[in-house]
């Protein structure tokens, strides 16, 4: 994995070093993202049927409010709560650290286009 | 009566409406006559000089200017008696012609005036009611007499509003007092997760998932059928998965079962327990049985009882072997175990083919029992596996007793640590049955010798039915063997060609010999001839002769004092004897079944109080042993009472010593 990211960042050195090859290296990270912007499930421990309703829930409201995660996270977490009970958390974003507390069998940590991660979770 | 008169516009109710029709019918034309006429009514109440005074015509302002010619026109006027205020050409729906039709018949009626009057009839039933009213009153005080008269009609008013006389009457009922519960359940589980969501995470995971995925390809296009394994395996563990939660019910639904038994036979429990016969110190020497638990099967009711096993480490399970005694009903057999704690079904069933006619379960691993079946079958079954089949099973080919087994007894494990057991049977052989990895050997320990009745020339041919065994508790070789002759032969292990002594018990089959499980020298024996012998194996005659009024099917030793034995016999009865206590006599008689119901089997619970009978119509009966048939040795005062079973032997011995 160390590679890979070493990789990343010498195609980002090499971008701002050599201008005739920044055209190149878009390309390359625009192939990556189409490549990746499957949804991923990182971790979760809910039962098959949950997990892919939430899944496609988290697919839909992130397409839906592409440039909002404060919206997206909110038809999220209202869907979840009619759905499954009171009382859910939804976090999206790029960039964050979290430790949670979470009831078993209710977490859900998923990554989605290429840089967003999703984080659903119940506690009440 | 004194009921003023009242005038028709005043106080009748209905009289304002009526009123205002004696000016309708006032028919257009005649108004000025109308208005004459008015004003002469006003001439009998206004004052007569004023009218006489003004005579001028008053002309209303509506009246019609009609010509002279018009004016002297005359115009005949019929009276006729019609209303002319009744409408003319009333049409009807007539249901019956389904058509409008003209009623030619019209109410002609008109009512000028209606005045309800408030007369009545002396006679009839109000009238008489206010008379007896009315009498009362003058009755009462002759001052208020003449103002009642003017008030009378101003309270009958009253009175008619208020017919009824309330009264008010209120009580409290006892309200419970309130109660607080609460309860608290556990919240669901919770766990802590933490992760960082960084982009470079994000690629990592993204780039290692397609890795994956490629790699899974591959395998999919090289290896096809094993898709199809992976289903049938994903959908065993979806099967296992469903098949869990419902098996998750099944130790707590157990346990239900079990606390409802507990609460149906809850005084049962409590005697088992707790209850004593405080009648036993009033009866001397003598003790009572008290019944417990019934254990009933359904389907076992034709079969007889014919084996019982108390369960050395689980001390409350005992297993019940049902076959048929009958050489001539011999159809299937069960075996069963059953739980104090459950006493409504067993706990394990095991159906076979022929009638099981013993049962041992082995002492230290409780799960293992063995069963001699009438067929010569003999099988082991292991408890911890839910199958109905036996782990073995002996088979015509593998040396299997040609006649009914009548015992099995388990041994220690053998040199090479197999599990092993001995059986006797009606083929008059011993044998011993090693359990090897996944079969089961035989090893033929010694025949039975032939009885001397025999003509010579079969002895080879008739064989010794052997119906009872049983082996030293501590001296492991010496066994001894109860022949259908009524002889008991005491053999040693090592020794396969001839018995070691031979003892002249009864006069017809011994059904059961057991050693003392304390004295090594004493075993018991009882037969069908009705008598129950103590014997001590070093001398050739019986130390102690019981005769019991009936054929002695079996006989028990019991666990805690080596002087207490218990013997049931063909008429229901069960004997309970203490030798230190009574030499002759047996302290307890008592018939435990209804008529006819043979008692087959007996057993002592190693660690309770209590003994399990079973009888011949395959029921299992717990009763509880008063105090008086389990004294232990009174205490010397200042003495400590010696604990343990050298007290029992010695308890023995000084028995035996008295009588030589």
């Amino acid at each position: 994995m160390t590679t890979l990211t070493e990789e990343r960042v010498c195609i980002n050195r090499d971008r701002t070093e050599r201008m005739a090859e920044t055209g190149d290296g878009k390309k390359e990270d625009a192939d990556y993202k189409r490549l990746q912007s499957f949804p991923l499930i990182r971790h979760t421990d809910m039962p098959e049927e949950m997990r892919v309703e939430t899944m496609e829930l988290c697919v839909t409201a992130c397409e839906k409010f592409a440039s909002n995660n404060e919206s997206a996270a909110k038809m999220i977490k209202e869907s979840m709560d009619k759905k499954f009970g009171s009382s859910w958390h939804v976090v999206i974003g790029e960039g964050f650290g979290f430790e949670v507390t979470h009831e078993v069998r209710n977490l859900l940590y998923m990554f989605f286009g290429g840089s967003l991660a999703v984080c659903v979770w119940k506690c009440s | 009566m004194s009921v003023s008169y009242k005038v028709g516009t005043v106080k009748s109710k209905q009289s304002p409406n009526v009123n205002t029709q004696p000016k309708a019918p006032v028919v257009k034309g005649v108004k000025t006559t109308g208005k004459k006429k008015d004003e002469e009514e006003g001439i009998d109440t206004a004052d007569g000089e004023e009218w006489m005074q003004g005579k001028t015509l008053v002309k209303p302002p509506d009246q019609l200017d009609l010509t002279e010619e018009e004016l002297k026109e005359e115009i005949t006027r019929v009276l006729t008696a019609n209303n002319p205020n009744a409408p003319q050409n009333v049409v009807r729906y007539s249901f019956k012609e389904g058509c409008y039709k003209t009623i030619v018949f019209v109410d002609q009626m008109a009512i000028h005036f209606e005045l309800e009057g408030n007369l009545v009839h002396k006679e009839s039933d109000e009238g008489r009611r206010l008379m007896a009213k009315h009498t009362e009153r003058e009755d009462c005080g002759g001052d208020e007499r003449l103002e009642n008269v003017p008030i009378k009609p101003g309270k009958r008013e009253q009175k008619v509003t208020n017919q009824f006389n309330f009264i008010d009457r209120a009580s409290q009922t006892l309200n419970n007092l309130p109660r607080e519960i609460s309860c608290q359940t556990e919240p669901p589980p919770r766990a802590n997760f933490s992760a960082t969501a960084n982009q470079w995470e994000i690629y990592d995971f993204y780039v290692e998932e397609l890795q994956r995925r490629e790699k899974s390809k591959e395998k999919q296009e090289s290896q096809f059928p094993n898709k199809e394994e992976d289903r049938s395996k994903k959908k065993m563990i979806q099967a296992e998965a469903q098949s869990d939660d419902i098996s998750q019910l099944a130790k707590p639904a157990k346990i239900i079962e079990r606390m409802v038994n507990q609460n149906i036979f809850d005084e049962v429990a409590q005697d088992f327990m707790y209850f004593e016969d405080a009648a036993d110190e009033f009866r001397g020497e003598k003790g009572t049985l008290l019944p417990l638990w019934k254990f009933q099967y359904d389907k076992a009711k034709g079969l007889s009882v014919t084996a019982l096993c108390w369960n050395h480490i689980y001390s409350d399970l005992f297993a019940v072997g049902l076959g048929s005694y009958e050489f001539t009903q011999q159809e299937r057999g069960m075996l069963l175990f059953y739980t104090l704690k459950n006493p409504s079904f067993p706990e394990f069933i095991f159906n076979t083919d022929s009638g099981v006619m013993c049962v041992d379960i082995h002492e230290q691993l409780s799960y293992l029992v063995a069963v001699g079946l009438y067929d010569g079958c003999v099988s082991v079954y292991d408890l911890r596996k839910k199958s109905d089949q036996p782990m073995y099973n002996s088979i015509a080919s593998s040396g299997k007793h040609t006649g009914a087994v009548w015992q099995v007894k388990w041994q220690k494990d053998d040199l090479d640590s197999n599990h092993n057991f001995f059986s006797v049977s009606t083929d008059g052989r011993v044998v011993s049955w090693t359990l090897v990895k996944h079969e089961i050997v035989f090893t033929d320990i010694i025949k039975l010798p032939p009885v001397d009745k025999v003509p010579d020339d079969l002895k080879n041919v008739v064989a010794t039915a052997g119906t009872s065994l049983d082996f030293h508790k501590q001296k492991d070789h010496h066994f001894l063997v109860g022949t259908e002759a009524g002889k008991i032969h005491k053999g040693s292990k090592y020794y396969s060609s001839k018995f070691l002594e031979m003892y002249d018990a009864h006069f017809m089959t011994v059904s059961c010999v057991r050693w003392n499980p304390f004295h090594p020298n004493v075993f018991i024996s009882c037969g069908w001839d009705w008598m129950v012998k103590i014997w001590d194996h070093t001398i050739n005659s019986p130390v102690f002769t019981f005769e019991l009024k009936s054929s002695v099917t079996d006989v028990a030793w019991s666990p805690y004092s080596s002087t207490v034995f218990a013997a049931v016999t063909a008429d229901g009865k069960v004997h309970v004897f203490d030798l230190s206590i009574n030499k002759y006599e047996a302290l307890c008689q008592q018939k435990v079944v209804s008529k006819k119901t043979r008692l087959l089997h007996i057993e002592f619970n190693p660690v309770h109080p209590i003994i399990i009978v079973g009888d011949d119509r395959g029921r299992v009966i717990s009763l509880k042993l008063s105090p008086n048939l389990r004294k232990k040795p009174k205490e010397k005062k200042g003495q400590e009472l010696p604990k343990g079973p050298e007290v029992e032997i010695a308890k023995m011995e000084q028995l035996l010593s008295s009588l030589r």
